[in-house]
């Protein structure tokens, strides 16, 4: 099937051509990262993780959103979804090589990554991570193949593959639930030490994955000529629609708990992130937007009429997928380490070698994802003939 | 009375075997197979007169452990630090109250606490940072791939990251002790390298009697005696991440 890949239209190859371009700058930049360490990074003694982790952290949402057509499809057999599972299942692919490039280019030693295997520490919740990331990858490769092989020769997919289907589902939620876990166990912490960040994480990864796959459903639809279906863009939006109101309503729970307590360890990163503490306030700007864009979302969304047009559809969408990134691609780890345990305030940006080498990931993700979609599209269209 | 005897056995029982099913969620800071703090065996500890110290003995301190354990000088906020001064707000942030404050802000020394229940050695994913048999966490810069998990792990801000190769910064080094590559994480070490000659730690000789060191342990230590005889608070005691250093008021 993979030769479906190497014939396409201009605007294909230079699609292909662009992300190169991109991957090769972002490359460069994490040759001069490889150089001169992390210090061309933003981060400090005090914020010790950045821009990487927290788009790691946003990715792995983004590839667990899967599950919420797996579901469906396979346990309450929504055949609508049939036409668009294949497109979940190879963003799930792209989201976590993102995920596991994310976690390569954050290492001060990446040479030494295979520590994590050499070392085996099951006390990490790293280790684990690592785990149920690389068996997700795994899963979704070989689902996402063989049910597209089986598709194109007009048979139902081998039983065989079944198993794995299922086992894909609890698999989904645990790589967010795990990487929440990274997270929600460190003492200290205050911004984190909560247990509903397994849930908020699940929430958000449930309305902007699916909001991604609507516009991506939109883009194939526009550039292919093959179009996913009306039904099952219809229930993705329901989908979006519960989870990003589960997701604010997830904020609120929190907003209350630290609100009401009052305990300064727990209260002073929500200042912070919202309000601003002791005069440093990059984040509430972006806070707030991620905030009202969310809100904006439900209303839109709420109405049956707005999720039946497409352009008021894919707006509501980007505003979904907006928030979310920016509540957990920003805040969430900025949050998390401002104030420090010293309550002293050191600020984190990213510098624009930071953004580059995230750039650049974002790219190679995006290069993998064209490519799965190339050739999952031209079969259906095969099929469809 | 007989049958909640019975009841509270049959508890004890059973949370007994839970904790042999999964020791590891409880007590998981041990990859070192460590006694330490267990009421056997060693575990080193250290008392800080906070009312002897003043800036300049801390200076001397700072200057001491720094300068034989070739800590580089770096001025901005990707620098490293083992050992340094901090007003007591900062390290006893919830125990401070406004009328203190009316005293001219304190200072005294922060470092790695040791911690009998270390949350950097739980999360490290590689053993890179692990703790001895007598309780001093230590770090294997050759297997750290720096993750830098075990800095958000860590409650205390104790632990420094090599963003750049440290050597450029060093005006001078000492032969003796290693320096580090960029890359990987450091820490104070209870100068575990010194003890091992049965020297104190570099900081303890440097502040001349302004700090205790000692076996937690024995009875006879002088840190047991001085904490005996003394009132002591430590850093965050609700974490309950058990710190090693005992600080006097
Ligand atoms: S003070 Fe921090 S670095 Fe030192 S042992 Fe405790 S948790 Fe680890
Ligand atoms: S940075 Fe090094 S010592 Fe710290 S957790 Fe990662 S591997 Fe362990």
């Amino acid at each position: 099937m993979l030769e479906k890949a190497i014939k396409g239209s201009k605007i294909y190859w230079g699609w292909l051509g662009l992300l190169l371009a991109i991957i090769g700058v972002g490359f460069g930049a994490y040759m001069v990262q490889l150089n001169q360490g992390l210090s061309i990074t933003g981060m400090s003694r005090d914020v010790s993780w950045g821009f990487y982790i927290a788009q790691f952290t946003f990715l792995v949402g983004v590839a667990a959103s899967a599950v919420m057509m797996v579901i469906p499809k396979y346990l309450h057999h929504y055949q609508a979804f049939g036409r668009v599972l294949i497109l979940g299942e190879f963003l799930a692919v792209a989201a976590v090589s993102m995920c596991l490039l994310f976690i390569v280019v954050d290492l001060g030693q990446p040479q030494r990554l295979f520590n994590v295997l050499l070392h085996p520490t099951p006390n990490s919740i790293l280790f684990w991570d690592m785990v149920v990331l690389n068996g997700y990858l795994f899963l979704n490769i070989l689902i996402g193949w063989v049910t597209l092989q089986a598709e194109r020769k007009q048979v139902p997919p081998p039983s065989w593959i079944k198993p794995f289907i299922y086992l894909s589902i609890p698999w989904a939620v645990s790589i967010h639930t795990v990487t929440a876990f990274l997270y929600c166990g460190l003492p200290g912490r205050g911004f984190w030490l909560t247990a509903i960040l397994a849930p908020r994480f699940l929430a958000s990864a449930f309305a902007s994955g699916p909001a991604f796959l609507i516009l991506l459903c939109y883009i194939v639809k526009i550039f292919t000529k093959w179009d996913p279906g009306k039904e099952a863009i219809q229930s993705l939006a329901k989908i979006v629609t519960y989870a990003i109101i589960t997701n604010l309503f997830f904020l609120g729970l929190e907003v209350f708990t630290v609100g009401y307590s009052q305990i300064p360890d727990h209260l002073l990163h929500f200042k912070y992130l919202f309000f601003g503490l002791h005069g440093y306030s990059t984040y509430v700007p972006w806070m707030w937007a991620s905030v009202i864009a969310g809100l904006a979302a439900v209303a839109i969304l709420l109405n049956p009429k707005n999720r039946q047009a497409d352009n008021v559809l894919a707006f509501a969408c980007v505003l979904v997928f907006l928030s979310c990134w920016i509540d957990k691609g920003l805040g969430m780890i900025s949050g998390g380490f401002v104030p420090n345990p010293l309550e002293e305030i050191t600020e984190y940006i990213p510098t624009k070698l930071e953004l580059m080498v995230t750039l650049g990931v974002y790219a190679a993700g995006f290069f993998i994802l064209t490519i799965l979609y190339k050739v999952a599209v031209g079969v259906k269209k095969e099929v469809d003939a | 009375m007989k049958s909640s005897r019975r009841k509270f056995l049959q508890i004890a029982g059973l949370s007994a075997l839970g904790w042999s099913i999964c020791p590891s969620l409880l007590q998981a800071s041990g990859h070192g197979g460590g006694e330490g703090g267990n009421g056997q065996g060693v575990r080193w500890a250290m008392a800080i007169d906070t009312r002897k110290l003043d800036d300049k003995l801390m200076e001397e301190c700072v200057h001491a452990c720094h300068s034989i354990h070739n800590v580089p000088k770096i001025n901005s906020k990707q620098n490293i630090k083992w050992i340094w001064s901090a007003p007591f707000e900062k390290l006893f942030p919830g125990q401070m109250h406004k009328f203190l404050k009316e005293v001219p802000e304190e200072h005294t020394l922060a470092l790695c606490n040791h911690c009998g229940n270390p949350s950097c050695v739980r999360v490290c994913p590689t053993k890179a940072t692990f703790k001895r048999p007598d309780g001093i966490v230590m770090m294997d810069f050759h297997r750290c791939i720096g993750c830098r998990y075990c800095m958000a792990a860590c409650p205390y801000g104790s632990r420094s990251f090599n963003f750049a190769d440290p050597r450029r910064f060093l005006k001078e080094q000492n032969p003796d002790f290693p320096t580090r590559t960029k890359g990987v994480v450091e820490k104070c070490t209870f100068c575990a390298e010194r003890l091992d000659e049965g020297k104190r730690p570099a900081c303890v000789e440097a502040a001349k009697g302004a700090i205790y060191f000692g076996d937690l342990n024995d009875p006879h230590s002088e840190v047991r005696q001085v904490l005996k005889e003394r009132y002591s608070i430590r850093r965050k005691p609700g974490l309950g991440t058990d710190p090693s250093v005992y600080y006097l008021i």
